[in-house]
Parts: C-alpha cells; structure tokens; sequence
C-alpha cells in the first residue's frame, strides 16, 4: 500500500479552488463566525448580572443546611422518644413514636435496660447513656472521657468532659447532638432521648392496630385463616380497613384525593376538546367565510388562553369553592383556548381536495364537514388532547395546591405543617408514578388510535 | 357455466358485503362505546368533583360574576392615575418573574442539551445508558415545581432561587426528552462523515448533529420559555418571588385594583411573549414548522 499525500502546493490549490467555487464555505463571514459566541457571551453575561440581582450569595449564607438535613432525614426515618421527668417519677422512661402521646410503646424496646430509676440507653453508633441518682454518663465512642451531667435538682449542669461542637450547654438547658441520629436534651424537669430509626412507621397499619408489628408472613396467614378478629367482617376485609382508615397515613383520603386530581384533568380536557372543536370550525378561515365572526372566537380563544389557569383557578375558587370543580373550570376555561386555536389551525391546513369531492356528490354543507374534513383533522384532535391530558395531569396537581383541592392540596397541607416529611415523600412518589403512568398511558393510546399500532 | 360464474360471484359480492358490515358494525360499536365512556367520565367526575367541593355548581353559578364585578369595581374607585401607579409600582416584580422564566429556560436549555445527546438511541450505542438517562429525565419532568419550590422556600427563605432551580429542573426533563426526539430524527451521514475523517464523538456531536438539531432547539426552548413565564407566576404564588408572590398577597387582602393590575399585567406580558416567541419560532423553522 502506498501512502498517498498531497503536497502542501497541491492543497492550498484545492483549498482555493473551492473556495471560489463556494465562497463562504471555508473562510465564512466574521457575522456568521460571531453568532454563536456572542449569543453565548451574552447569555453568560446575562447569567451573571441575574445571579446578582437575585441575591444568590446572599441566599446560600441564609441556607438552612441543617434544615435540609433534617427534612431529608425525616422523610425516610421516624423518631422515637424516651422521656424521663421528674415529676413523673414513677414512670421511669416513657418510650413513644414522635413524641406522640397516643402512640406509647407498652413494651420497652430492647434498646433501653430499665430497672427502677437505673436505666441504660444504648444509642448504637453513637455510644450508651447511663442515668441514676440524678446523674447522666454519656459514654461517646470517640471521645475517651465520658460527659457527665448533675440534673433533677434545678438546672441540668455540665460536671465533666470535654468541649465539643455538637454539645452546647445553656443558661436553662443542655442539647447534644452527636450525630444526626441522636439527639440527648436535658432540662429542668427532664431528660429526653430522640432516636432515628430508617423507615416509614405506621406505614400499614395505625400504632394500636391489632395488626401494627405483624410480620406478612403472619399477615398473609392471617388473611386466610378463619378465626375472624373482628367478628362482623372477614380478615382480609378488616386488614383492608385498617389499611385504608390509617390515621396517620391517611390512605383512603390520599387515594380520594389523587381520584380528584385525575378528574380534575380528564375531565377538563374532554370539556376543553369537546367545546373547542365547534368553535374552531367557528374559526377557520376554509370553513367561516364571515371574517368578522372569525376574528371575534379567535380573540376570544385568546382571551381563555391568556388568562392564565392561575386566574381563572382563582375566580372559579371565588364562585364555587374550595375544590376540585373549581380545578375543572379553571383547565377548561385554558385549554378551551389552546384546543380552539390548534383544532383551527389544523382545519384550515386540511386538504380541501377529499371536502370539494364529497360535495361534488351533492352532499349538503354539514355532510361535507363531516365526510370530507372531519376524518382527516379526527386524529390530530385526538393527539392533541392526549398530549394536554398528560400536562393537564400535571397542571391539576399545582392549581390543586393554589386550592382547587385532589393530591396538590394534601402535599401543601403536609408541607405547611413543616413535619411528618414521610407524608410530603409518600406523596410526592404518588404524584410522580402518576404523571409518568398518564405519560405511559396518553403515549400508548396515541400510538394505538392514531397510527394503528399497539 | 356463464351462471355458475355469477352465482360464485354473487355469493362472493354477499361475503365482502357482510364482512363490510362486520367491520362497520365494530366501528359503530367502539365509536359509541368510546363516546359512552367519555359521557361517563365527563357526569360522573362532574359529579364526584361537585360533591367534594365546598361550595355547589348551582350555588356558585350566580356568584360567577361577582368576583370579576369586585375587581373592576376596585380599579374604578382607583381612578386612571391610581392604576397607572399601581403599574409602576409592580413593574419590578414583573421584570423578576420574566427574568426567573428566562433564567431557567437558559440553564435548562444548555444542561437540557447537552444531556439529549446522551439519551439519543442513535448517538449512544450503550442501551443501558440510554434507558438509565432517559428514566432519569422523566423523573425530573414528573416531580412537580411546586414541590421543589415548596421545598426550596423553606430552605432559602422566600427568595427567586428557589423558582428558578424547581423550574430550571422540570425544564431540564421536558426540554431533553424533546431534543432526544429531535436528535434520533436527524441524518447521520454527516456524523459518519466526521467519523470517518477520525472526528471523536464530541466532534461527531458539535459538527454532525449539533447545525442539524439547532433550529429545532431554539424553536423548542422558545415554547418552553411561554411556558415557564406562566410557571414562574404560580410558583410566586407560594412564596417563591416574583409577580406571582405581590399577586397571593392582594389576594389575601382583597385589594381590588390591584389584583386586577397584576392580572392584567400577567396577561398583557404572557400573551406578548406567546406572540413574540411564536414570531421567533416561525422564522428560525419556516412556515412549514417542523415542530
């Protein structure tokens, strides 16, 4: 094989030769070289002046990091309580889920050794608190010296141990927090142990359910064994009730509530499609040939549509309520305009061959529409609403959480409370599986209904 | 014999005709069947939708007006001067909502590209990759902004960052779902022509695909730029800056005028970009639109 070159003289010759067959091609204009740069350094440049104006280092030096910490945290694990006070004595260590009242473990769990007013918490990685006497050890595995606290006789005091910058002893109170797990709070009238464990609690059943700390495999057992618990109904029955009536979780509600973000947006959209088509024949120009009509519905589609869903959610609040009718007005009302423009559109770039041909048949002005126009803007409008129904799936949830009720007006609710993030989480996976699946769904129909394949 | 042809071909004429009406009878069937359960879905989610609500259709259908009639009511008593105070005096927060939308649509446009190439069959012989980027995009798409910015507002305080990272990330989903549909379109004999000219893959990219894809990016990023000004302005709802955060508090307050300013302004400038935009789209991709 030979190397073949061309000899420097040779290609500049070529280079020359083409460039005055196609000038422009080789050396192009400094215009057309400038473009993408300069739209680039403007845009950075635009970045820039915007990343001040709005205020983003001053935003990151406010961030509540720790927050952040602690909202992730709680959304996939639940504390538990241990709480000795000193009124109280008696009780020793009470162990309960998130502090709450209701939900007071009855056995002690194995992480607490209790014997009178002895007890010793072990606090897994974290290392082990002792407490007796009116004495707290804190053994931490990191540090050699254990940190020990006088408490129960006036204000808890720092006796021994070292500095450290997850402990911070106050006037009134002592708060350590070695890890993130673990959270050691001492006060006047008691000592508080907050633990973190993975996990979504109650998930199933509510803390005294007769069900709650069953394995599935007894669970599926008991579904099928004939030893009613509760006599008036069948296991599975009851296991379902108890499901469903959760108190914390709220399952029924949540599915209730997702039911009414659906309906928010397939019913919307079947409104919006159903009325826009008469009025895009209204305003097409193949179809209407009085101009001044055909300006007046073309502003009028203009009209719902640039009102935006935000607007008409709020009007529609104001008439009829909290709610997800209100939603259902406030998509249609948007999409009516959207749906009227695209439909009208389509119609006017029909082909008017096939509607010329029908009336050559001496079909009546109706029979023409429909046998001649109406097959072939059919699937486009069919498309069209299947691509919306998915934003609108999207949509509803977010004029939900504005108040127009379904599954965006239960994420605010739990999002306001600024706790239970399990909730916001649990809710959030709802919503995202349910936007992908009206994805899924509208994707697939369209391929079955418009090109005839599964 | 000349019969015993006809006859075959009647019997013949009587078979296509019956299998016509089979097939026709079907299609009645599904038309009616299909019309019957969106009849369904439409009445009985009406009906469902109407019970949970806490004020009724009929009810509310007198008070329709009332709202609306405040509104104007308000503005009338402010006087022209008044209004056009009102104009200046929230122009700013308009300028912050516009700029969030297009802050976002920026980033996402560039972040959103670059990761379309990655998920294009035809780009990335790795089918995993593919698929993983892809699952990855539609989670972005499906999370909702409110979520985010919801999320993000109680970690920044209120503040137009958060608007722009929860819109910037939707964004970021839809625009790289579509340039991906615009790339796997695209003509590779250019990207073969790099290749065989020892063009790596980034080379293939910036000079095979990226002249082809261009137009329909801008096209694309210019309808996401309408949708993310509406976007912007709800998330101002919830705390997040903006025309949209002025908008939820004299809503609050039951300020008359000034809701109506704001709703106007919101209107005039989504409808302006809706047009300018659209104006924008038409040139760079022709009359024909390939979008």
């Amino acid at each position: 094989m030979t190397d073949v070159r061309l000899s420097d003289a040779a290609l500049s010759n070529d280079v020359q030769r083409l460039d005055t067959l196609y000038p422009g091609i080789i050396e192009q204009g400094w215009k057309k070289r400038l473009l993408v740069p300069g739209l680039s350094l403007l845009g950075a440049v635009y970045l820039v002046i915007c990343f001040f104006a709005f205020g983003v280092p001053g935003v990151i030096e406010k961030a509540r990091g720790d927050m952040a910490q602690l909202f992730a945290l709680d959304a996939y694990a639940h504390k538990v309580h241990a709480k000795y006070q000193f009124k109280k004595a008696d009780q020793g260590f009470v162990v309960s889920l998130e502090g709450n009242r209701r939900s007071i473990y009855k056995e002690q769990p194995n992480w607490i050794a209790q014997s009178g007013d002895q007890a010793i918490i072990d606090l897994g990685g974290d290392g082990v608190l002792r407490f007796g006497d009116g004495v707290v050890t804190y053994t931490h595995p990191s540090y050699e010296q254990d940190f020990v606290f006088q408490v129960g006789d006036g204000v808890p005091q720092f006796v021994s141990g070292e500095e450290a910058d997850w402990l911070k002893v106050s006037k009134t109170q002592v708060n350590a927090r070695p890890s993130l797990y673990t959270r050691i709070w001492l006060t006047k009238s008691k000592v508080e142990v907050h633990r973190y464990f993975v996990g979504w609690e109650n998930f199933w059943f509510d803390f005294d359910s007769k069900l709650n700390g069953l394995s599935s495999g007894e669970l599926l057992s008991l579904a099928f064994s004939s030893d009613r618990i509760d006599p008036d109904v069948s296991n599975i029955r009851f296991m379902f009730n108890e499901f469903w009536t959760n108190s914390e979780w709220q399952h029924g509600e949540v599915y209730f509530a997702l039911l009414q973000t659906l309906i928010m947006a397939v019913v919307g959209t079947l409104i919006a499609g159903i009325l826009a088509l008469p009025l895009a024949f209204a305003a097409a120009a193949n179809v209407n040939p009085v101009r001044l009509a055909r300006t007046g519905v073309r502003r009028f589609f203009d009209f719902l549509r640039g009102v935006d869903m935000l607007i008409w959610s709020l009007i529609f609040i104001r008439a009829f309520g909290l709610g997800p009718l209100s939603g259902i007005f406030a998509i249609f009302f948007t999409d009516t305009g959207t749906f009227g423009k695209l439909f009208s559109e389509a119609i006017e770039n029909a082909d008017k061959k096939q509607a010329e041909g029908v009336q050559a048949t001496g079909a009546s002005p109706v029979q023409k529409y429909r046998f001649g126009l109406f097959p072939q803007i059919l699937p486009l409008f069919i498309s069209q609403m299947l691509y919306y129904l998915e934003s609108n799936t999207r949509s509803a949830t977010v004029i939900g959480a504005l108040g127009a009720g379904g599954i965006g007006l239960k994420l605010i609710e739990t999002m306001r409370t600024r706790q239970d993030w399990e909730n916001t989480l649990y809710l959030i996976f709802l919503i995202i599986i349910v936007v992908m699946l009206m994805d899924q769904l509208s994707g697939w129909l369209r391929r079955k209904l418009i090109e005839g394949q599964a | 014999m000349a019969a015993h042809l006809a006859l075959a071909e009647a019997s013949r004429l009587a078979e296509i005709s019956q299998a016509y009406e089979r097939v026709a009878r079907r299609r009645t069937l599904y038309t009616i069947s299909l019309l019957g359960l969106c009849a369904l879905s439409i009445f009985g989610g009406l009906y469902i939708a109407d019970e949970a609500n806490s004020g009724g259709f009929w009810a509310g259908l007198d008070k329709f007006f009332d709202y609306p009639v405040e509104l104007f009511v308000g503005a009338y008593e402010k006087g022209l001067v008044g209004l056009f105070g009102l104009v200046l005096q929230y122009l700013p927060y308009l300028l912050e909502t516009v700029n969030i939308a297009l802050v976002s649509t920026l980033l996402a446009f560039f972040f959103g590209g670059a990761l379309s190439f990655v998920a294009s069959r035809n780009l990335v012989s790795n089918r995993f990759v593919v698929g993983a980027m892809r699952r990855v995009m539609d989670i972005f798409r499906a999370f909702p902004e409110i979520v985010i910015a919801l999320l993000l507002v109680l970690i920044f305080g209120p503040s137009p960052v958060a608007a722009v990272i929860a819109v910037t990330t939707h964004t970021i989903g839809a625009l790289a779902k579509q340039f991906s549909e615009v790339n796997e379109n695209c003509d590779l004999k250019a990207v073969e022509g790099i290749r065989s000219v020892g063009g790596n893959w980034l080379e293939q990219i910036r000079f095979g695909i990226l002249p082809q894809v261009l137009p329909n990016f801008l096209s694309y990023g210019l309808l996401r730029l309408e949708v993310n000004v509406r976007a912007s302005a709800i998330l101002g709802f919830v705390g997040a800056g903006g025309l949209g955060a002025e908008l939820k508090m004299v809503v609050d307050w039951n300020y008359g005028a000034d809701i109506l300013v704001i709703i106007f302004m919101l209107v005039i400038s989504i409808t302006s970009i809706d047009y300018l935009s659209g104006w924008m789209r038409q040139k760079l991709i022709g009359q024909t639109g390939q979008v």
